[in-house]
């Protein structure tokens, strides 16, 4: 059973795009067959952070506007076998994509693979309407920080009522995924808590990514940050996210600052989803 | 990562402005013009299409940008019927 997931935040910058790329290739490096499509068009930048930049040369609206096929749009990843990547367009046209194309679009994907990613782009328009439009589950990438927590409240109840899965009285799962979390500013107490942005957006947690440079260097040289250096703080969040989608039941910790390790680790919290 | 890439670790930035230089050449000259691949393809597909019948399934574009050369790579599978 496939299964199409929106990567999505409200808020534009909070990471979107450096997620879709790490739990895509995080999952596809478990095996399973994974393509991540960039629903922001006009705006394209996924190629660029998969590393893909120079081998695009289809893109969705062309296979949505039947100027090519879906086969010759993907772009197999070079170092993922199992990982693809749709590109979006870079026109100015918004009407460029409409909700019968992307329909089957999605469904032909949801044919060829185990995960269908979509990555939204940011705001309540059409492009985010659509990137949703026919998902079974959502990501919901927030940073504690008032803001992107008030826009994510406002995409959550979105998702409940804009989806066909929730339009048709089915349920719709949707994860939080708190990126940019500094441990440093959470001990000053200068960020919003993982408390409180839980206790606000009442959904689970699929983790934590902390504020890393590393996120920036992977995105430098064109590769998810799970690829690029898997022993990173971020990566390992974002596998640890990657296998928790898989059904796994691990534990969330908070991240910590360095100092702090141990007493983080007893910290630790139990996975709600 | 390879242990190698440990030591040899090179800065992530001069990366970021080679591939950026890159593609922003590219993307400005297409600016308002449909992409040169794109329409090579559909003229080089059209002359085959003179000569044997061409199943668009079985076409396989890839391209790959360089700042030297880039590579335009089209693969035809022909029809048995059509074997030369
Ligand atoms: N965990 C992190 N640590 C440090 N920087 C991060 C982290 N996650 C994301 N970033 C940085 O945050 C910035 C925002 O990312 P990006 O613009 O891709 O987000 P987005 O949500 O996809 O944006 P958009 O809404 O425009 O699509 C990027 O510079 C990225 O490198
Ligand atoms: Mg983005």
């Amino acid at each position: 059973m496939s299964k199409v997931m929106v990567v999505t935040s409200g808020k534009g910058g909070v990471g979107k795009t450096p997620s879709s790329a790490a739990l895509g290739a995080a999952l596809a490096q478990t095996g399973q067959n994974v393509v991540i499509v960039d629903f922001d068009v006009g705006l394209r930048n996924l190629d660029l952070v998969m590393g893909a930049e120079r081998r695009v040369v289809y893109d969705l609206v062309n296979v949505v506007q039947g100027d090519a096929k879906l086969a010759q749009a993907l772009i197999r990843d070079k170092r993922v076998d199992t990982l693809s990547l749709l590109p979006a367009s870079q026109t100015r046209d918004k009407d460029a994509l409409t909700e019968e194309g992307v329909k089957k679009v999605i469904d032909e994907l949801r044919e060829k693979f185990d995960w269908v990613i979509c990555d939204s782009p940011a705001g309540i328009e059409k492009g985010a309407m659509l990137a949703m439009r026919y998902a079974d589950l959502a990501v919901v990438v927030t940073n504690p920080e008032v803001s992107s927590v008030r826009d994510s409240d406002r995409i959550i109840g979105m998702l409940d009522s804009k989806t066909v899965r929730a339009e048709n009285g089915e349920k719709f799962e949707k994860h939080l995924l708190l990126t940019r979390y500094s441990p440093a500013r959470a001990a000053r107490g200068e960020m919003l808590k993982v408390e409180d942005v839980l206790e606000i957006l009442a959904i689970p947690l699929l983790g934590i990514v902390p504020e890393s440079e590393e996120v920036l260097n992977a995105s430098n040289v064109g590769c998810p940050v799970t690829l690029h250096n898997p022993v990173s703080a971020p990566a390992r969040a974002y596998m640890e996210a990657a296998r928790r989608l898989l059904g796994e039941k691990l534990d969330i910790a908070t991240p910590t600052a360095e100092r702090q390790g141990f007493i983080g680790r007893l910290f630790g919290r139990k996975a709600i989803a | 990562m390879s242990l190698l890439s440990l030591f040899t670790r090179k800065r992530s930035a001069p990366v970021a402005r080679e591939r950026l230089q890159l593609l922003l050449a590219h993307e400005r000259a297409l600016e308002g013009h449909t992409d040169l691949a794109a329409i090579l393809q559909e003229e080089i597909l059209a002359v085959i299409a003179k000569h044997i019948p061409i199943d668009r399934d079985k076409v396989n574009v890839k391209l790959d940008r360089g700042s030297q050369v880039s590579t335009l790579e089209i693969d035809i599978q022909m029809p048995p019927a059509a074997k030369a």
